[in-house]
């Protein structure tokens, strides 16, 4: 019987042992007609063939990726170091990191980071809490599953643009279904557009809506490839459901649950076309006090609306800087956690 | 187990399947907006040697609604017309700024905004054909091709409509609230100072119909009485006077009496909320540029017809308004200029007064202006062109600057949203608005 790792290593070795011959007389020993170039020629051709068309297959992405991602990120820090205005994009002027001061020094980029990590919070942790919640109950033996996760995935499927509109008309102050509910309980009606925290629940609430049912498919998808025999053995160990949840399903999520995490909290860093809409007219402002303008907005509107493209620049590499050493932090978190299985 | 993962598989193919189709669904409800599908850069594009000229628009110019491109290319075969229509300026600006810069991509004609109209004039001045050799600049209201001329001469827009001031009103519930209801006695009340029609709104308030406010906001309230003042945000040189600006300050302390006050029905205009508001009666009043005649009517709907009239406003003021320019960049300058020239000739623009009220920015148009007899019937019966065209004579020249549009929205969607909504004080309002203006203007 042979090994695998001898039967893998014979067909390696049998061209050393070929080329073990006298490598002048092994072209006529063979007796092709071929020149003696040929083959060493053929051969590197084949090798060269070998190591170069992965990248070849992969080129077209990444050339892609160069022209419409690369290229304008690299322009983007180039702008950032200048003053650039939307109406005179041919005269820029080095500004140095003058850009970058005037953020830190700005009450405006404080408040859009601290929005942005605000409504990040209290859309995403909800938002996969109940994801992992309906997965649960999706996993258990269902009549007409399949209608369940398709009903799941439809808010997903809907355009921000159209969902954001009807949350919009949901929320409105007069005349709005949700302060017509409220009232009901005695509540005066919430300018929710206006309010602080009213408007942070608002814009979270259409991000939740939108994302939990995909992350419950994913959650749903993991859970179905948990052994079944852990539970079994839960089971006679005499662990209730809850207790199967807690200790065989959710240390088997781990991995997904962190690349969920990842996933909802690059969306909640670039959240854009969700508060742009909500606040309909100059909703670049993110409301009067700007109390729901997130980082996002407000490199749209230094950009596009004020035409400081400089600035917005700036504020674009910012995110990108967050969003960097977020991807650190997340990284440590997976090591520390692997180590700890 | 088998079977669990094989299921899992499914779900997931079927996840990604779903995903991809939903990223195409979104992709297209999100492009629909944009209609700024290019044609083939104007080249022959049907049929036997045609030329298709491409003239992009923002909101609603009318002009295919009037059915002006119809009659221009009956009247020369060799054209075809292709409207780009970009529903908001604040989208559609940025894009047409940088299509310019970079020489490309530009529409043979480019309509350009009253609140853009400095910035183009100031920085874009080389990207546009001169147009003040081909056409009688005495046409048009002096004022309006003084907005569009640069330093050294060059005419880069051609009027289109103007937007003269006007008071619209609801009369029956003028009525109700004991507030006089006949328009030549009401603009006696409040003529010559803005703040005499917010006395009136005190009034209306004590016995306001339930349910009902008197004006729609207090921003709309500045607008207009900001367009009648002498000085907006800059100087006839150039420099930012916003902080001083006796004009700004008028409006503003007429805009506060209104946001503290409960005559507001704190409404943001252009918002769904806004619309709903019209067809639903919720604001007795709204200050009525000849543009917003058209809106009014088709958002106010059957259950305001015949109930609105149009009284002359406390000052002639005008807001908005528009232009036609041709970009250098464009392939068909020659016929462009002939487009742009036939669509804002007197003739043409009094039809898309007869369509949507827009009004002309060429006086000679003026003694010929019909509306629409739907629009007069819907209006009470007002002398809809006697009072736009008294107040558009009257206009006094105003000064707009690079960033007005910007500064405007800090003092409007900032300063007196704050008062009016978060009950702001308002010299907190105004701080507010100065710290913003400070951003925008890079200080």
């Amino acid at each position: 019987m042979t090994n695998p790792k001898q039967a893998l290593a014979q067909p390696a070795s049998s061209p050393d042992a070929a080329s073990g011959k006298q490598p002048g007389a092994a072209p006529g020993a063979d007796g092709r007609g071929a020149p003696a170039g040929a083959d060493s020629w053929r051969s590197r051709l084949y090798r060269w063939d070998m190591k170069a068309s992965p990248y070849a297959f992969i080129a077209p992405f990444f050339l892609l990726f160069g022209a419409f991602s690369l290229v304008p990120l690299l322009y983007t820090a180039w702008y950032s170091l200048h003053d650039v205005q939307l109406s005179a994009l041919d005269h820029q002027t080095w500004a140095g990191l003058d850009n970058y001061k005037n953020l830190l020094s700005s009450d405006f980029f404080w408040n859009a980071l601290g929005n942005t990590f605000t409504i990040g919070v209290i859309s995403t942790v909800p938002q996969l809490m109940a994801a992992l919640g309906l997965a649960h109950l999706l996993n258990y033996r269902l009549r007409g599953s399949t209608v369940w996760r398709v009903v799941m995935l439809t808010p997903y499927a809907t355009s921000v643009a159209a969902a954001t509109l009807v949350f919009t008309l949901l929320y409105s102050w007069d005349g709005g279904m949700i302060n017509w509910i409220l009232h009901f309980f005695g509540v005066d009606p919430v300018n929710w557009r206006e309010s602080d925290w009213g408007s942070q629940f608002a814009v979270s609430s259409i991000v939740i809506w939108r994302w939990t049912g995909y992350n419950a498919l994913i959650y749903l998808a993991a859970m179905q490839a948990i052994p079944t025999d852990l539970y079994e053995s839960a089971a006679i160990d005499g662990a209730n459901r809850w207790q199967q949840f807690r200790h065989v399903t959710i240390p088997q999520l781990r991995p997904t649950i962190l690349f969920t995490v990842v996933v909802s909290t690059i969306g909640a860093t670039q959240l854009f076309g969700e508060p742009l809409l909500f606040g309909g007219v100059s909703g670049s402002k993110g409301g009067s006090e700007h109390q729901y303008q997130t980082l996002g907005l407000y490199m749209y509107d230094q950009g596009w609306i004020i035409g400081n493209l400089g600035k917005a620049s700036a504020i674009a590499w910012s995110m990108f800087l967050i969003l960097l050493v977020v991807a650190a932090v997340n990284l440590l978190l997976n090591r520390r956690l692997r180590k700890s299985q | 187990m088998r079977t669990s993962t094989r299921r899992s598989h499914r779900l997931v193919a079927f996840a990604a399947v779903a995903a991809l189709a939903t990223g195409l669904l979104a992709g297209c409800a999100n492009d629909s907006d944009d209609g700024s599908s290019k044609s083939d850069g104007g080249g022959n594009g049907s049929g036997k040697g045609k030329t298709t000229l491409t003239i992009g628009t923002f909101g609603v110019f009318g002009y295919k609604q009037a059915g002006l491109y119809d009659e221009y290319m009956k009247l020369h075969p060799d054209i075809n017309i292709k409207e780009n229509v970009t529903t908001r300026t604040d989208v559609y600006w940025p894009k047409v700024l940088t299509r310019l810069q970079a020489g490309s991509g530009t529409d043979d004609i480019q309509a350009i905004e009253v609140g853009n109209i400095t910035e183009a004039v100031q920085t874009q001045g080389g990207k546009f054909v001169d147009l003040g050799k081909d056409v009688d600049k005495s046409q048009w209201l002096d004022w309006k091709n003084a907005q569009a001329t640069t330093k050294d001469g060059k005419l880069i827009g051609l009027g289109t409509d103007v937007g003269p001031m006007a008071i619209c009103y609801r009369k029956d519930l003028f009525k109700k609230a004991g507030l006089e209801t006949d328009r030549t006695k009401l603009a006696a009340q409040w003529k010559g100072d803005w703040a005499k029609y917010v006395d009136l709104g005190k009034e209306y308030m004590k016995k306001a119909p339930k349910g009902t406010k008197f004006v729609d906001s207090a921003s709309s309230v500045y607008n207009a009485a900001l367009g009648g003042g002498s000085e907006r945000y800059y100087d006839k040189d150039g420099n930012v006077i916003w902080d001083k600006s006796d004009g700004v300050k008028k409006a503003w302390d007429v805009a506060m009496t209104v946001a503290t006050s409960d005559m507001s029905a704190k409404l943001k205009q252009f918002d769904k909320p806004w619309d709903q508001g019209y067809a639903n009666g919720t604001f007795a009043s709204v200050a009525c540029p000849a543009w917003m005649i058209g809106y009014i009517e088709q958002k106010s709907g059957d259950s305001g017809k015949g109930n609105w009239d149009v009284a002359a406003a406390p000052t002639a003021a005008n807001w908005g308004g528009s232009f036609l320019g041709v970009p250098t960049a464009g392939k068909h300058q020659k016929e462009a200029v002939e487009l742009a020239k036939w669509l804002t000739a007197p003739e043409q623009q009094a039809k898309v007064f007869a369509k949507q009220a827009s009004f002309p920015s060429t006086p000679s148009a003026y003694t010929s202006l019909k509306p629409a007899a739907d629009t007069t019937a819907y209006f009470s019966d007002a002398p809809i062109t006697q009072i736009f065209a008294d107040s558009a004579k009257t206009i006094p020249v105003q000064y707009f600057g690079i960033k007005d549009q910007p500064i405007n929205t800090a003092l409007t969607d900032v300063g007196i949203l704050q008062v009016e909504q978060k009950g702001k004080s308002p010299s907190d309002g105004w701080n507010a608005a100065g710290k913003e203006i400070k951003d925008v203007l890079g200080q």
